[in-house]
């Protein structure tokens, strides 16, 4: 009689080019756990895979990316290791989570740069602070550099030039992540267009996380197992704040854009003008939300995480702290001496950021809402 | 841990000897789905009423009557609060959801299953301060008249004596001690699987017996389901049933068939198959399905033998080809014939097509096995746990045998859980009854033994 092994095919505690076929690991799991099915209370991805039988591998990208890693199905899990069947989806579905990340990105040569994100991040980041800083001090003599203006940032670098360079590394980071999404959702939903509820269903989900919140029963929301084993909504709270904090910060330069384009209205803006204010309390929330999530999963369980992605989580979230606080410095300060060297180093912050959007873990936003998007349109209602 | 937390909550000071390591805590928890307890109305996670007669009644049937029937209205009108219990001591239910089993309206169903309880049960008793042990063995105990003075210990590689004023056991079933289920079972549990934990070996319901405890259920008592026969030998839990039986025809080792596998639908008949499958050659038994039925039943975890022909599918399974293909003809031979020829076939419900002149019939869902790819699935007897326990009164107190076969409650020894479900099994199961056993009589064993001991 053949025998199929239910037992891991390596030690599970293997790790980066070590692993075995992420695929194949996966698929294990999930033909354990779809006979199980004691999980199913728990988030998005056991309902989903109990809508199957089998599973591809573009299944599986599908699943990995719709888990959030609640750690709920580990710590409730009859087969968690040290049990021989060593079943532990979070940390399986991260590895498999980043490895379409490295998958999907735009041009493949550039895959890499997934696993050495926090020297990627260091590196940008220090490039971006310095260009930023010379090409400030070189098209403009000391005094300007070092004068008052106002808050008139233009003053230092004209309009246009900030204009057209970052807005053109943001339109490249844009077509990267659109050209990555276009690309997984063609594989794990071939053939499959969105309807109206699709799309309104996985965009609420989006919003309000819904499952991160972890359900429960009548109306409650039990949270997730996360930082360990207690149920909290801690994880959820953070993520709001980073999500609309970046949202906001985000909103608050399109409101600038169209003040001054549309309107002719040219910065600086007052502290009470709308792209001031949302850009004020959205910095607030990128201070708080990111370090609370670096914080999170620093005191994590081992067990649940992949130390080999440690870089690529805590390196965009780092970013986003650094954008953040240079920002608001930028903004207390825009009407002394310092603002000219203030704005270099946010504008530095900035371009690391935009630059690495479509090569860390930011992108594990647009592959999310797209297996928020499938499984919309597959749950019955 | 019911009864820790219970005996901890009334003031007195308790410590937990758990013989396993801390990842295998709980016993046979750890497996579990759900809580079969009385309800007079739906809640959150059931949706509807279970009033206690009907538990009663149900219970009556599932063991024709081979109860304590006093002990099991007790135990059913104590399970009336025990869902509330559980949630007040940090347990976390799930909405009634797909309702695979059926069970969506008589019982509740943890949030990722027994483990998630028994972290929310360890974590109580870490505030209350409860003393826990990993691969802390009780290996005997000091009893005399009745009366438990202290218990011997194995721990860190040395010998403890633990004096205490009350002890409650609630060690579990003897289902991993193979030795001792042949008692029962003769050379047959040999091939039994172990569906639960393996640390489950009696010791403490033997260590009971020989000192005069009364007992209940007879030795070859036990729940037992088939499961994949290539499931490792001790805790497969779950994820190793397979329900492929009421759509197969089921061959033993000779290739031929030994029971109805259309009898009834699957939930009523999922617990008589691990004793049906202990009476064949070697406990194994082979269901045979083809492309039209494979996808009716729950997906199972070990992928099936499968082949385009019945030879072929025999080679695979190790039976006797010529054997297989003349019962799967006999049986092809047998189905839509009569009366039976127009009736439509229908998973889910009784309907009622049955072979003719087969024997033994099949008296649902016979339809041909003629459509490839063929499929195999390897069963065997997978034992989830023995009955057979040590008598107890409403207290939880273990009974001890006086004068002229008098049961006499022992003053300060109680049991909860599988070593005295006997008292409430004589045979037959009811899905989740036994974690209300657990859960009731470990909040009474934990009140007596407080009581006890406050005195």
């Amino acid at each position: 009689m053949s025998q199929t092994n239910p037992q891991p095919p390596v030690d599970y505690e293997l790790q980066g080019d070590q692993m075995p076929d992420l695929h194949d690991e996966s698929r294990r799991l999930m033909t354990i756990c779809n006979a199980c099915r004691y999980c199913e209370g728990f988030c998005g991805v056991f309902p989903a895979m109990m809508r199957q039988k089998t599973f591809t591998d573009q299944d599986l990208d599908y699943l990995a990316n719709l888990c959030h890693g609640c750690n709920g199905c580990y710590y409730a899990c009859q087969y968690a290791p040290p049990h021989e069947f060593a079943v532990n989806i979070p940390q399986t579905f991260a590895r498999l989570r980043a490895d379409t990340y490295r998958r999907y990105t735009w041009p493949s040569c550039l895959s890499g740069l997934f696993q050495k994100n926090g020297t990627l991040v260091s590196v940008l980041l220090a490039l971006g602070i310095g260009l930023l800083l010379v090409l400030v001090n070189l098209f403009n003599p000391p005094e300007v550099v070092h004068g008052e203006h106002a808050g008139n940032f233009y003053a230092v670098i004209p309009h246009n030039v900030m204009a057209w360079s970052f807005g053109g590394v943001f339109m490249y980071a844009v077509g990267v992540l659109l050209f990555g999404f276009w690309r997984f959702r063609r594989d794990t939903a071939p053939g499959k267009p969105e309807t109206p509820l699709s799309v309104a269903g996985a965009t609420h989900d989006a919003m309000v996380m819904k499952y991160m919140g972890g359900g429960g029963v009548g109306g409650k929301m039990d949270g997730c197992n996360y930082p360990d084993e207690s149920f909290s909504q801690i994880r959820r709270v953070f993520h709001q704040l980073t999500f609309w904090g970046f949202l906001l910060c985000f909103a608050a330069t399109s409101v600038a854009t169209i003040y001054h384009y549309v309107f002719g209205w040219e910065a600086p803006y007052d502290y009470n003008s709308l792209p001031v204010l949302l850009g004020t309390v959205g910095g607030i929330g990128l201070l708080i939300g990111p370090v609370g999530l670096i914080y999170l999963k620093h005191v994590a369980d081992p067990n649940t995480q992949v130390g080999a992605q440690r870089g690529m989580d805590t390196g965009f979230l780092a970013l986003l702290f650094l954008v953040s606080l240079t920002g608001l410095a930028l903004l207390a300060w825009r009407e002394t001496g310092y603002m000219g060297t203030l704005l270099a180093i946010h504008l530095g912050t900035v371009l690391a950021l935009f630059l690495t959007l479509p090569y860390g873990k930011f992108v594990h936003a647009i592959y999310r809402y797209a297996a928020l998007l499938r499984n919309r349109r597959e749950q019955k209602s | 841990m019911a009864a820790a937390i219970t005996a901890r909550e009334r003031g007195v000071k308790v410590l937990v000897l758990e013989a396993a390591p801390k990842d295998f805590r709980g016993g046979n928890t750890r497996h579990v789905r759900n809580i079969r307890y009385a309800h007079p109305a739906a809640t959150d996670f059931v949706t509807g009423a279970y009033p206690v007669d009907e538990y009663y009644d149900d219970l009556l049937r599932v063991t024709q009557g081979n109860t304590d029937k006093e002990l099991s209205r007790f135990l059913i009108e104590k399970s009336e609060d025990s869902a509330d219990w559980m949630q007040a001591h940090g347990v976390k239910f799930q909405p009634p959801l797909s309702g695979t089993i059926g069970l969506d309206r008589t019982n509740a169903f943890f949030k990722g299953g027994g483990k998630q309880l028994l972290n929310a049960y360890y974590t109580v008793a870490d505030d209350l301060g409860i003393d826990c042990r990993y691969e802390a063995e009780v290996v005997d105990m000091k009893i005399e008249d009745g009366v438990f003075t202290a218990a011997r210990v194995k721990y860190q590689g040395a010998e403890h004596i633990v004096e205490a004023r009350a002890i409650v056991i609630a060690a579990g079933g003897f289902q991993a001690d193979t030795e001792w289920l042949k008692e029962g079972w003769g050379e047959a549990a040999e091939g039994f699987l172990i569906r639960g934990t393996g640390y489950n070996k009696g010791r403490m319901l033997r260590v009971l017996m020989d000192h005069g405890a009364q007992t209940a259920a007879d030795a070859d008592q036990c729940h037992a389901i088939a499961i994949d026969a290539r499931s490792p030998k001790c805790d497969g839990g779950i994820a190793t049933r397979v329900d492929c039986v009421i759509y197969s025809i089921m061959v033993n080792r000779q290739a031929q068939r030994f029971y109805d596998e259309g009898e009834d639908i699957w939930p009523k008949r999922y617990a008589i198959w691990g004793r049906l499958l202990a009476k064949q050659e070697d406990q194994i038994a082979y269901g045979i399905v083809d492309a039209k039925v494979n996808d009716l039943f729950m997906p199972s975890m070990y992928p099936p033998l499968k082949s385009d022909t019945i030879r072929g599918l025999a080679e695979q399974l190790e039976l006797d080809p010529e054997a297989l293909e003349k019962t799967v003809a006999d049986y092809n031979a047998a189905c839509r014939q009569g009366d039976n020829k127009d009736k439509e076939f229908t998973p889910g419900v009784l309907d009622g097509l049955s072979t003719e002149g087969l024997e033994p019939a099949k008296t649902n869902w016979a339809q041909p096995i003629d459509t490839p790819p063929y499929y195999g699935y390897p069963l065997k007897t997978g034992i989830t746990f023995t009955y057979l326990g040590v008598k107890v009164d409403k207290e939880a107190r273990v009974q001890f045998e006086g004068q002229g076969g008098r049961s006499v409650p022992a003053a300060n020894i109680f049991a909860a859980g599988e070593v005295m479900s006997g008292n409430i099994l004589g045979q037959g199961y009811a899905g989740g009854v036994g974690m209300a056993i657990g859960n009731v009589f470990g909040r009474v064993a934990g009140e007596g033994a407080a009581r006890h001991v406050s005195n």
